[in-house]
C-alpha cells in the first residue's frame, strides 16, 4: 500500500496470486471484476448514466436555474417553447420544465432506493429462512410468494394504493409490497445450495443457533445475486411509480415527479407536446441506464446467467 | 384445507415416483395443480378483502360520512355485515365473489360484474391484437437474431428489448398520438370509433372489429380499425420486445443442442434444421412466453387505455380510481387477477401437453 504513487505496483499488489491478508484478497477480487465490467461499454454507458442521476439528484439546487414549483408570469410565461432561457420551455404554471426535471430526479431516486430497501430485505429474510428452514415453514413461505407472484403487479398496485390514499410514501409501499416475491425465490434457491456446503455443517458443529447460520454465514452470500435482480428491477420500479403517478396516485402535485408531469402536460400534447416529452425523455433515459447497467453486472458477477 | 393433505404425500416422497402407476402420477399432478390454483385465487380474494374491507380505517364511515348519528352507523355496520368477526365476512365476501357479486359502482349505479362485462371486450380485442402482433414479428426476429448472432438483425433486437423494458408505456403512446394522429395524420385518434357511429355500431360481441364485418358495414370496419391501429401497435411493440428477446434465448439454447449438429451431419438443408428443428423444439417454452406477455398485455392496458381514451378495463378501473369507486376497483382488480391466474394455468396446462417428454413418463 505504500507504494500506492506507482500505478504498477498497486495493481500487482491487488492482483497477487498469493494475497497477505483477507482485505488484499477482497480487494483484488472487486478489482478483477471491475476491470472485466469496464471492457463491456454498454454497462458503461448504464453506470454513467445512474451516475449522472445521483450526481444530479444531489446538486439540483445548483444545477437547476428556477424553482421547481413556483412559476413565473402567468401572462407572458405560460406554454413557451424550448429557447436559452428555458431549455425544455414551460408549462401551464409557467414552470421551467428543466429545473423540474432535475429536481424530479430526487423524487425518482427516493422511490427506488426506498423500494430496495424495504422489498430486498424482506424477500432475504422469506427466502433464506425458508430455504434453510425446510419443511412446513417453507412450504408456507412459498406458497405466499407463488401466490404474490401469481398477481398483476401494476394492478394489485393501484389497488393498494386506491385503499390507502394517492401519495408518494404509499407508491412506494404498495410498489415494495408487490416487487418482494421474486427476491424471496432467489434467495432461497442459493440458500438451498449453500446449506449443505460444508462450511454451514463446520459452523452448526461449533454450536451456532440457525438464526445465527441465517444471518451471518447465508445471507451475505445471497446478497450478490440480489444486487444483480434488484438493478435489473429498477427500471420496472421506475416505470411503475411513473405510471402510478400518471394516474394522479403517485407524487401529488406541485411536486416535480415525473410521470405526474407527463399526465398534466397531455393535455397539451399536441399543441404543446414539450411539456409531456421532457419528462418522459427522462423516464427512458434512467431507466436505460438501469437495465443497461444491471445486464452488464449480470454478465461480470454471474457469467452463467448472462447468455439471455 | 383437507384436500391439501390428501395431496400431499406426492411431494413428500419425491423420490419413488416410480411405484405409483402412470395414471395415478398423472391424477396427484394435476389434483396438486388444481389446490395450488384454488390457493392462489383464494390468496387473491384475501388481498383485495384486507384491501377493501381491513385497511380503510372504517368503511362504514365511508359510508355514511362521520357526520352520521350513531344509530345510522350501527345500522349500516349491520347491513354490510362488518359487525361479524373478519373470518366470517371472508368467507361471506368469497361466496359474493365466487357467485359473481362484486358490489355495487357507485360511480354508474350499476352492478360492477354488468359493467365489467360491458367494458371487457375492448380490453380484449386490443390485447389480442397486441398479443397476435408481437408473435407474428417477435418470432421470426428472435429466430434470426439467435441465427445470425452479433448481425445487424441480433442488434436490432438487443434495443428493441432495452427500449421495451425502458420506455413508459402511456408516454410513447402519447408521442406516437402526437406523431401519428396529429401531425401526420396516418391513423385515426383516441376512442374506439369516431362519433358518427356511436348509434349505428351494435355492440353483438362487443369485438368491433367483428361485430361490424358481421354486419357489413364496412365504412364503420375501416373506421374502427383506423382506431385500432395506433394502441394495438404500441401494446404489440411491447409484446414484440418481450416474445423476440425469449425467442432468441430459447433458440441459441436450442442451436446448441447436439441433435442439431447430427441433423446438419445428416445434410437437411440449413432452413430446415432451424424452422422445423430447432423452432419446433423451442416452441414450447415460447407457448408460455406468448400466454404470459398476454396477460402482461391485459395489465398494461390500464395505462394505455388511459392514454387512448379506449373504453376498456383499464379504463374502467382507473376512472373508477379517481372517484374512489373502491368496489370497482376491486371488482377490476379480481377480474384481471383471475385472468392472470387463469391464463398461468393454461401456460402450464400447454406446457404439459406440448412437451412429448411429460407425457411418456
Amino acid at each position: 500500500m505504500t507504494d500506492m504513487a506507482q500505478p504498477q505496483h498497486w495493481r500487482a499488489w491487488l492482483l497477487s496470486d498469493r494475497p497477505a491478508s483477507r482485505r488484499q484478497a477482497r480487494l483484488g477480487r472487486a478489482y478483477a471484476g471491475w476491470q472485466r465490467f469496464t471492457t463491456n461499454k454498454l454497462a458503461m454507458v448504464g453506470l454513467a448514466i445512474v451516475l449522472g442521476l445521483v450526481l444530479v439528484a444531489a446538486f439540483a439546487n445548483v444545477i437547476a436555474p428556477y424553482s421547481p414549483v413556483e412559476g413565473g408570469d402567468l401572462r407572458t410565461e405560460r406554454l413557451l417553447p424550448p429557447s436559452a432561457a428555458h431549455l425544455f420551455g414551460t408549462d401551464d404554471q409557467a414552470r421551467d420544465i428543466f429545473s423540474r426535471v432535475v429536481y424530479g430526479s430526487r423524487i425518482t431516486l427516493f422511490v427506488v432506493v426506498l423500494v430496495a430497501i424495504i422489498a430486498a430485505p424482506i424477500g432475504l429474510v422469506v427466502g433464506t429462512v425458508a430455504g434453510y428452514a425446510g419443511g412446513y415453514l417453507d412450504a408456507i413461505l412459498m406458497r405466499i410468494t407463488d401466490i404474490f407472484l401469481a398477481f398483476p403487479k401494476l394492478i394489485l398496485a393501484l389497488a393498494f394504493v386506491a385503499a390507502l390514499g394517492p401519495g408518494i410514501e404509499n407508491a412506494v409501499i404498495a410498489i415494495a409490497i408487490t416487487s418482494w416475491p421474486p427476491y424471496a425465490r432467489i434467495a432461497r434457491a442459493e440458500t438451498l445450495t449453500i446449506r449443505s456446503s460444508e462450511y454451514i455443517s463446520a459452523v452448526k458443529l461449533m454450536g451456532a443457533s440457525p438464526w445465527r447460520i441465517v444471518l451471518r454465514h447465508i445471507m451475505p452470500l445471497c446478497v450478490s445475486s440480489l444486487i444483480i435482480r434488484v438493478t435489473l428491477d429498477m427500471a420496472g420500479i421506475i416505470l411503475t411509480a411513473a405510471g402510478l403517478g400518471f394516474l394522479g396516485l403517485g407524487a401529488q402535485p406541485p411536486l416535480p415527479e415525473w410521470g405526474a408531469m407527463i399526465a398534466s402536460g397531455r393535455r397539451f400534447v399536441l399543441d404543446q407536446w414539450w411539456v409531456a416529452a421532457a419528462p418522459g425523455a427522462a423516464i427512458f433515459i434512467v431507466s436505460l441506464g438501469f437495465n443497461l447497467l444491471g445486464d452488464g453486472l449480470r454478465d461480470t458477477l454471474d457469467p452463467k446467467a448472462s447468455d439471455q | 384445507m383437507a384436500v391439501v393433505e390428501t395431496h400431499r404425500p406426492g411431494d413428500i416422497k419425491p423420490g419413488r415416483p416410480r411405484a405409483r402407476s402412470r395414471s395415478l402420477a398423472a391424477a396427484s399432478g394435476i389434483g396438486r395443480f388444481l389446490v395450488i390454483v384454488v390457493l392462489t385465487y383464494l390468496g387473491l380474494l384475501a388481498v383485495t378483502f384486507f384491501i377493501g374491507r381491513v385497511i380503510p380505517v372504517d368503511p362504514v364511515l365511508a359510508i355514511v360520512g362521520d357526520r352520521a348519528p350513531t344509530h345510522v352507523v350501527e345500522r349500516t355496520r349491520e347491513e354490510l355485515g362488518l359487525n361479524k368477526p373478519l373470518i366470517e365476512q371472508f368467507a361471506i365476501y368469497v361466496r359474493n365473489v365466487l357467485t359473481g357479486d362484486l358490489g355495487t359502482s357507485v360511480l354508474t349505479s350499476n352492478r360492477v360484474i354488468d359493467d365489467i362485462r360491458r367494458v371487457f371486450p375492448a380490453t380484449l380485442e386490443l390485447a389480442t391484437l397486441g398479443t397476435l402482433i408481437g408473435a407474428v414479428f417477435g418470432i421470426p426476429l428472435g429466430v434470426l437474431a439467435a441465427v445470425k448472432r452479433d448481425s445487424l438483425v441480433d442488434q436490432i433486437v438487443r434495443v428493441i428489448g432495452l427500449v421495451g423494458y425502458s420506455v413508459p408505456i402511456f408516454w410513447l403512446g402519447l408521442m406516437a398520438l402526437l406523431v401519428f394522429y396529429a401531425r401526420l395524420g396516418w391513423t385515426d385518434g383516441p376512442g374506439r370509433f369516431d362519433i358518427i357511429y356511436e348509434y349505428t355500431i351494435t355492440p353483438v360481441t362487443g369485438i368491433l372489429l367483428l361485430d361490424t364485418a358481421m354486419a357489413g358495414e364496412w365504412d364503420a370496419f375501416r373506421n374502427v380499425a383506423g382506431h385500432l391501429i395506433l394502441p394495438s401497435a404500441l401494446l404489440g411493440y411491447f409484446s414484440l420486445a418481450y416474445i423476440s428477446r425469449m425467442t432468441r434465448s430459447f433458440m441459441l439454447n436450442e442451436l446448441g443442442q447436439e441433435y442439431i449438429v447430427a441433423a446438419r451431419a445428416k445434410g437437411i438443408s440449413e432452413s430446415r434444421v432451424i424452422w422445423r428443428h430447432a423452432l419446433r423444439n423451442a416452441a414450447v417454452p415460447l407457448v408460455t412466453v406468448i400466454v404470459l406477455s398476454y396477460a402482461g398485455l391485459l395489465e398494461g392496458s390500464v395505462l394505455t387505455e388511459s392514454v387512448f381514451a379506449w373504453p376498456g378495463l383499464g379504463l374502467y378501473i382507473t376512472n373508477s380510481l379517481q372517484n374512489a369507486d373502491m368496489n370497482a376497483v376491486l371488482g377490476g382488480t379480481i377480474v384481471v387477477g383471475s385472468v392472470f391466474i387463469g391464463l398461468n394455468l393454461l401456460s402450464d396446462l400447454l406446457y404439459r401437453f406440448l412437451d412429448p417428454r411429460t407425457k411418456r413418463r
